[in-house]
């Protein structure tokens, strides 16, 4: 379907995208996630036809797109800030893409309040846009993008602008939506809950180019690289080097480290490695282990509902964990960490 | 009355709206426009003064009127600017900072100065406290008096109280909004750090508002100046400022070198005061951060509060309305000798009848005729011109920079410097309009294009590019973008800038008393010949003259609230 190949894109003379490749396949939500500034939204543009990219293809089906002005791609954009005609009510909002492909009146009239229940605002057809609320608008815009049917829909952080509790339930709804509608689509966000909630696949952009590509599962279990590790809230980051590679061994700072889960690639003997430790499966040790292990003290527990996060300083180091049984503020602990808990990161 | 721009940044996102290129073929109209009927008279008066000041003609100028006009214009305009102070500060805070009955209404009261020709104020104000005026009638016919004892009209104060109705709603308006904006819990924090509410005033509300203090002071400092129609119709012969001394010069004396002297002088005054205006305006040193919520709004609870909000209220209705009740009401009165008051309706069937069978006084109903004729003409102009000028200062650049001020320069110069420029220029060879129908549009043009400009350029300017890209992807071709985006939305705001236009041409009085033709006269200048002839019945068609005016202009209002309201 979509395919987007080595996009590079230069912005005041600062690279913004390097060589960014990525595609969408038939019905797949891809959820492109990055800080904000990482040219998320750049990306969008040039796929909707309304920036050029300074080198670098995006294909549909297979057929360069380059030649094919903006209003002829037959994708649908919703804005950031929705961008919804001032001028116009909500039900000629939603027609204008059906009146731009040049359908008959009666039909504009019918699929404008097909999309407006899909969104549930058809009472609201007659209104002005000016006097909706934001979630409204939200609707709205939404409603204006599936109107047309378009190839491809893509959503620029749809819910920036609102909050909290409406973002979680317009989340749900939006995520029904799009499963239902099988028109496959580009959600941008810098929020990782909101991407693990809506992607079939999550495309992490980081300095121009695409970090790490695959499921929101994949991804969780095995970031890529510290950075994505981290973007994703991971804490529990430990640089140092290769030792031994079968059993894969990693020294550190704070001693020795097993690592179940193996390196992928080749051989990484003397090469320095960043290793993430999973914030679950720890146990208390009663003596200091020869490796896998981590003596601190303990800085603050807070109470999750489920469990207990307990930060740890160790070393000068601080390292987050969750666990069943509160500790005590400043008492010193001694753990030992699970090998399958330790991945090593390039 | 601030036409400050606040400009929507696109950056580079804005790729789709940029179009590259000069838009040589919008700025070609306007430009020739301003060069063909501001430059080249104002020019021309620049050289008729520099010519008179080398020649002998200048001996017997009479240097003791210029001397007397100059500092009676400075003066006035300070005694004014601080009166007008001193009546806006109060009801700017009372409008910012509390909640109240009728506030709407009121504020609607406020746009009435901005649209009203100067023309009906002095008629309204003749009409309340003139010697046939409503309280003088009062007076009299309750005391029994033979002779109106309340003596206003042709002093200094009936000068000085116009200038006040005039310019208190710009002090409201340009420091009630900033005042309004003010977070106020800036002053809180001031109250729990342990300031007395006069100290917070002192130390953070003060300072904070001084820049609009400062600049609303020159706003109506510079109207105070170049005030020419409230000056002549309610000053009377004694009073001459350099706008009505350049009248008397050029209609009167026929002085035209002195005139010209007296423009340059006129013009060096007022562009020194835009400048530091624009250049006060253009500093804002103090960001200041919008209020987040609406509750700020204090409601009136103890009395003094009472006093305070009830004294504005009373103050702005009486000061606002007083004048025009009195003119509308006055056009229906007949005051017999005796001091009876009667109703009637004989002033307005009179507007239609010549009484005096001379080829120089029309019936007053043609001089509606023209003013409406003229209007047209000045819409028709002033927005296919201000259409261009915005569309190209729509894209910002160092050259629309210039361009900007450059269209704005006519709103600095005096009307009656540009009355005089077109007599001097226009009524000559090699370009003789002297019997042209299009002379008085085209002055009325000059005066209203920067107001045009002002009104739809923003709106141009603030239309979102996410809008235009929004229908591109969408569908829409660029032509189809600009039909269904840009021009829906532009439309509201021309038709505003056309209504603006309109009654700017019906009300302007300080060219027009130069240009139009005696047999061609508007409805202002009508008004002026009539209120200067003896006799209760030119009087009463003044009124009713003045009535009608008002009420096209009433009307001009409702409808721009009500394209703006949309």
């Amino acid at each position: 379907m979509l395919e987007v190949r080595d996009i590079h894109k230069t912005y005041e003379r600062r690279p913004l995208l390097q060589g960014v490749s990525f595609s969408v396949s038939t019905g797949e939500t891809v959820c492109l996630l990055g800080a904000s500034g990482s040219g998320k939204s750049t990306l969008l543009r040039i796929i909707a036809g309304l920036e050029q990219p300074d080198q670098g293809q995006v294909l549909w089906d297979g057929e360069d797109l380059a030649a094919i002005p903006v209003h002829y791609r037959r994708f649908g954009l919703m804005f950031q800030d929705y961008a919804l005609f001032p001028h116009r009510s909500v039900a000629e909002n939603v027609a204008f893409g059906l009146r731009m492909q040049g359908l008959p009146r009666e039909e504009i009239r019918v699929r404008v309040l097909a999309a407006l229940s899909q969104v549930d605002m058809e009472s609201f057809a007659a209104r002005r846009v000016t006097e909706l609320s934001g979630g409204e608008q939200q609707r709205v815009a939404l409603a204006r993008a599936l109107a047309p049917r378009p190839n491809l829909l893509m959503l620029d952080e749809p819910l920036g602008a609102l909050d909290r509790t409406l973002r979680t339930q317009l989340l749900d709804e939006l995520r029904k939506l799009l499963h239902h509608s099988g028109i496959p689509a580009i959600y941008v966000t810098h929020d990782q809950e909101e991407a693990f909630a809506i992607a079939d696949r999550l495309v992490m952009l980081h300095d121009g180019r695409v970090e790490q590509d695959g499921s929101p599962l994949e991804v969780y279990a095995r970031p890529a690289s510290a950075w994505a590790a981290r973007f994703l809230g991971f804490v529990n980051l430990l640089s140092g080097w290769v030792v031994s590679l079968d059993p894969l061994r990693v020294e550190t700072p704070l001693g020795h480290w097993l690592v179940g889960d193996a390196c992928s690639g080749a051989d990484r003997s003397g090469k320095p490695v960043t290793l993430l430790i999973k914030p679950y499966g720890i146990v208390p040790a009663a003596t200091r282990a020869e490796c896998n292990y981590l003596e601190g003290i303990v800085q603050d527990v807070i109470f999750r509902g489920e469990d207990f996060r307990v930060d740890i300083l160790a070393q000068g180091m601080e390292f987050q964990f969750f666990v069943d049984q509160p500790f005590q503020v400043g008492q010193m602990v001694r753990l030992n960490i699970d090998p399958q808990a330790v991945l090593c990161l390039d | 009355m601030t036409f400050g721009l606040r400009r929507r940044e696109n950056g580079a996102l804005g790729a789709v709206s940029q179009r590259a290129g000069l838009p040589v073929w919008l700025w070609a109209a306007p430009l020739l426009f301003l060069g063909l009927f501001f430059f080249y008279p104002l020019s021309a008066v620049l050289r008729l003064a520099g010519e008179a000041a080398l020649a002998e003609g200048l001996k017997g100028a009479p240097w003791s009127r210029l001397g007397g006009a100059l500092w009676f214009t400075f003066w006035q305009a300070c005694v004014s600017t601080l009166l007008t102070l001193l009546a806006g500060l109060p009801a700017a805070f009372v409008f910012a900072r509390y909640r109240f009955r009728g506030k709407r209404l009121l504020s609607a009261l406020l746009t009435i100065p901005f649209i009203l020709p100067t023309v009906v104020a002095a008629a309204g104000f003749n009409a309340l406290l003139g010697p046939r005026g409503w309280l003088n009638g009062l007076l009299m016919s309750a005391f029994g008096l033979n002779y109106p004892p309340v003596r206003i009209i042709n002093t200094v104060s009936a000068i000085l109280l116009a200038h006040i109705f005039y310019n208190t709603s710009v002090v409201i308006r340009v420091v009630g909004s900033v005042w309004a904006q003010l977070d106020n819990r800036l002053e809180q924090a001031a109250r729990s750090l342990g300031a007395s509410s006069w100290r917070t005033f002192l130390e953070v509300t003060l300072p904070l508002l001084r820049p609009s203090v400062l600049a609303a002071s020159l706003l109506v400092f510079l109207f105070d100046f170049t005030s020419f129609g409230v000056v002549l119709l309610l000053g009377g012969p004694r009073f001459t400022t350099l706008e009505v001394e350049i009248y008397l010069q050029t209609m009167q004396f026929l002085n035209l070198p002195f005139s010209g002297l007296l423009s340059v002088l006129q013009l060096a005054c007022t562009l020194s005061i835009t400048t530091l205006y624009l250049w006060l305006n253009r500093r804002q040193p103090v960001p200041l951060s919008p209020r987040l919520s609406p509750d700020g709004l204090w409601s009136v609870r103890r009395w003094r509060q009472r006093l305070l909000v009830g004294g504005v209220i009373v103050g702005i209705t009486f000061l606002l309305l007083l004048p025009l009740v009195a003119l509308a009401l006055r056009s229906f009165l007949v005051i017999s000798p005796e001091g009876d008051l009667s109703l009637t309706l004989a002033y307005y069937r009179e507007l239609f009848i010549n009484r005096r069978q001379t080829f120089f006084y029309v019936p007053p109903m043609v001089a509606l005729r023209n003013s409406l004729a003229y209007g047209a003409a000045t819409v028709t102009i002033s927005l296919a011109l201000g259409l261009l000028a915005a569309s190209a200062l729509n894209r910002r650049g160092r050259f629309e920079r210039w361009m900007d001020a450059i269209l704005m320069l006519p709103l600095g110069t005096s009307a009656v410097t540009l009355g005089l420029g077109f007599l001097v220029v226009f009524t000559r060879p090699p370009v003789d309009l002297r019997s042209s129908p299009w002379l008085v549009p085209i002055a009325h043009s000059l005066v209203a294009l920067p107001f045009v400009v002002r009104t739809i350029q923003p709106v141009l300017a603030s239309i979102p590019s996410a809008l235009r890209q929004a229908a591109a992807v969408l569908g829409a071709s660029p032509w189809r973008v600009r039909r269904e985006i840009d021009w829906p939305i532009a439309t509201r705001a021309a038709l505003a800038g056309a209504i603006f236009s309109f009654t700017i041409s019906l009300g302007e009085f300080g060219a027009t008393s130069f240009l139009a033709r005696p047999e061609y006269p508007t409805l202002p200048v009508a008004i002026f010949r009539f209120l200067a002839q003896p006799g209760d019945l030119n009087y009463g068609q003044a009124m009713a003259m003045a009535s009608l005016l008002m009420f096209i202009c009433g009307l001009s209002v409702l409808v721009i609230e009500n394209i703006e309201r949309k």
